[in-house]
């Protein structure tokens, strides 16, 4: 047998960053597939050992730039409980809004990246430009598009005004989803190339630890906003696929931005009754409490942990992260074997993989 | 062509031209005319499909150089001239000098089988069919020869990807064509252009029409069928290692086929340089004019062009909303549908015909 080993990435258009495939070919399909990852690391853990908390905050954005509100929350929330800091219900009431529509961001640049992995070029224009009103949003509320630095120790660093304007952002989303779905969801080329392509049975989905949307998507209720406190008061649909095959993982996602503008137009109506904003309480340095912690949220690309341990220092002296996209980018050694060259862009795509998370 | 031949020489006659060198001149001239034509249609085409996907896309499309961006393409083409021309030590130089300029070649052959209007005709060849499936074989067999001679892992991918559709889509368009030939009782596409006086072909041969469509589709290497160069898989597929000039003969080569292909689709099923209503518009409103015979023929190929304009602009449609087949789904659509429809579609046709 002749067998082709090919590099794939780390410079590669649909690798969304830099991740690199050691692809045995034989023909167009794989006979293996080694993920190597590494590119990008920028050793967000170790930092954090050489900065106080506060100096360390901004830079939890950017573990994962497609959705920092998740990260400063795992981070806010982490130091918070260690500290025994009380956080407004008014904040946390802002943070799930913001968070909601981060998760909408980056489900629709993940699903006009995706569509353009499959080659149709337009979706990823149409989608960009939903993506584009939260992001004017956010520039307004936080001063910037994609490293916000918002939420802090105690809750949001200011009030958030022009509820008028979110209301339209998310009800002009849930048009546009409708418009997505007429184009996509029953193209016949688009199912044949995800329906029964990359399937993940429940039992592989938890041994190789995924979580998220590409979990549900093989029919595994699992997602850690129910533990959350902060979303106790919230309804919503957890959002389940049948199949484990990329196009499940589509449906899940789909479904899952219309049940965050759900989320978001509650969050609406509590902010809009209760205006009872307080600043932030102001923590001293010195003083942090000793003991080790983890917080946890559920981000657009699974679970997200923060691991803290802190022996009384101003700076951490140990912060772990945990990632969706790690376990993700793990699974592909299983799932690419045996799968032919487009059919490793439709998997590799669906599993929203985004690089500088794995790397950190 | 004699008219044109009395005019043309009677013209040059008044300038002190030799009657030979008059006629020399009157064989040329054509080629010239034609490459000049095709070189600044594709410059424009290019334009014409980036203004499409923009619009399409919810962008503006290229609106800085020149007036609203007409001159992008053509400062493209210029930056691509000047460019140096990049090659691996390990390609095999010769074939990967050699690949880009045959398939240009190629399509300018079948450039210059089109009728543009009823006299202006370069090759006007009993066997115009056959001469355009020789020559449109040309351009996706250097493809993979291009593919090939770079030596690189994502061009060989590309080349085989093409040469497997390749296959799979001449079947059903020679079947197609054979139907249409049967339909106008003809080879020569001047004389199939004339039978569409009274009715266009379309009309009688619609599920041919189709397959043709979309065969030709998969020929120009285009989405949905862009297999040879997926550019999310492949990188560029079989031209990932050109650059400069020969890259351009490729990019150009494309758009020019992409042309000449639609002016055939118009010529075989939708009357070519006809006009729709039966009706020339020159003769209703210039009628008495003495430069009339002239307007004729203009008008003549702005029908034709037109024709082709609305054909590629379903094309450049299609790439806006469509995403790729896989290798395993195009050829199942070829083999399983495509080719058996074409084969019932042409015993239909006979059928009807006796």
């Amino acid at each position: 047998m002749n067998k082709m080993t090919l590099n794939l990435g780390p410079q590669h258009p649909s690798t969304h960053g830099v991740l690199r495939l050691i692809l045995e070919l034989d023909g167009e399909r794989a006979i293996s597939c080694e993920p190597d990852i590494g590119y990008l690391h920028r050793g967000m853990e170790k930092i954090a050992e050489s900065r106080s908390y506060i100096q360390y905050l901004p830079m939890v954005d950017r573990v994962d730039y497609l959705c920092g509100f998740f990260y400063s929350y795992a981070f806010c929330n982490a130091v918070e409980h260690l500290n025994h800091i009380e956080v407004p219900k008014y904040a946390n009431y802002i943070r799930v809004m913001m968070m909601e529509l981060n998760r909408i961001a980056s489900h629709l640049l993940w699903l006009g990246t995706y569509l353009l992995d499959l080659g149709a070029i337009s979706p990823m224009f149409y989608t960009f430009r939903e993506r584009e009103s939260i992001l004017d949003y956010f520039e307004k509320i936080t001063g910037q598009r994609m490293m916000y630095n918002y939420f802090v120790f105690g809750g949001v660093r200011h009030n958030i005004l022009y509820f008028e304007d979110v209301l339209n952002i998310v009800n002009n989303i849930l048009f546009k989803i409708n418009e997505y779905e007429n184009l996509i969801t029953d193209n016949p080329i688009f199912l044949s190339r995800t329906r029964n392509i990359g399937v993940i049975s429940k039992s592989k989905a938890l041994d190789w630890g995924l979580t998220g949307p590409n979990l549900r998507a093989s029919g595994i209720l699992n997602d850690y906003r129910m533990n959350m406190e902060i979303y106790d008061d919230i309804e919503y649909d957890i959002i389940l696929g049948n199949d484990g095959d990329c196009y499940s993982r589509y449906i899940v996602r789909i479904y899952e931005m219309r049940e965050s503008v759900c989320i978001i137009k509650q969050c609406i109506d509590w902010l809009k009754s209760n205006n009872t904003f307080s600043e932030p309480v102001k923590i001293s340095l010195n003083e942090f409490q000793k003991g080790e912690i983890y917080s946890f949220v559920e981000a657009p690309r699974g679970l997200t942990l923060c691991y803290l341990n802190s022996v009384g220092e101003s700076t951490p002296y140990r912060l772990k992260w945990r990632t969706g996209s790690f376990y993700s980018t793990q699974i592909l050694r299983d799932i690419l074997r045996g799968v032919s060259l487009p059919d490793i862009m439709a998997i590799y795509g669906s599993l929203d993989v985004v690089l500088p998370e794995v790397d950190r | 062509m004699n008219f044109l031949l009395c005019k043309f020489v009677e013209v040059l006659n008044s300038f002190n031209v030799s009657e030979y060198i008059a006629l020399i001149l009157f064989s040329v001239l054509p080629f010239f005319i034609i490459i000049s034509f095709l070189v600044v249609t594709v410059i424009f085409l290019v334009l014409f499909e980036r203004k499409l996907l923009g619009y399409f896309t919810q962008r503006k499309g290229p609106n800085r150089v020149g007036l609203w961006g007409i001159l992008q393409t053509t400062a493209d083409a210029i930056k691509l001239l000047c460019k140096e021309n990049i090659e691996l030590l390990s390609s095999d130089k010769f074939l990967f000098t050699l690949s880009p300029i045959v398939a240009f070649t190629a399509i300018i052959i079948l450039w210059c089988i089109i009728p543009y209007n009823s006299e202006f005709n370069m090759i006007n060849s009993s066997v115009g069919v056959l001469i355009y499936l020789v020559a449109s074989s040309f351009p996706m067999l250097f493809h993979f020869l291009a593919g090939y001679s770079s030596n690189n892992k994502y061009s060989i991918i590309g080349s085989y990807r093409a040469l497997a559709l390749t296959v799979s889509y001449s079947v059903p368009v020679i079947f197609t064509l054979l139907s249409v030939i049967y339909i106008t009782e003809s080879m020569n596409l001047n004389q199939m252009v004339l039978f569409q006086t009274s009715r266009w072909v379309v009309f009688s041969n619609i599920l041919g029409f189709i397959i043709f469509y979309i065969s030709s589709i998969a020929k120009l290497n285009r989405c949905p069928f862009d297999l040879s160069e997926a550019e999310s898989e492949l990188v560029c597929g079989y031209h990932t290692e050109y650059s400069g000039m020969r890259f351009a003969m490729f990019f150009l080569g494309e758009y020019a086929e992409l042309f000449v292909m639609c002016m055939l689709i118009s010529i075989l099923f939708f009357g070519g340089y006809l006009p729709p209503f039966g009706i020339y518009l020159s003769n209703i409103f210039m009628g008495n004019c003495p430069v009339s015979h002239y307007l004729l023929y203009f008008e003549q190929t702005f029908w034709l062009i037109l024709k082709t304009l609305i054909i590629i602009f379903s094309i450049i449609w299609i790439r806006a909303t469509l995403p790729r087949f896989t290798q395993k789904t195009a050829l199942e659509l070829f083999w399983k549908y495509l080719t058996p429809l074409s084969i019932v579609n042409l015993i239909i046709i006979i059928l009807v015909r006796i």
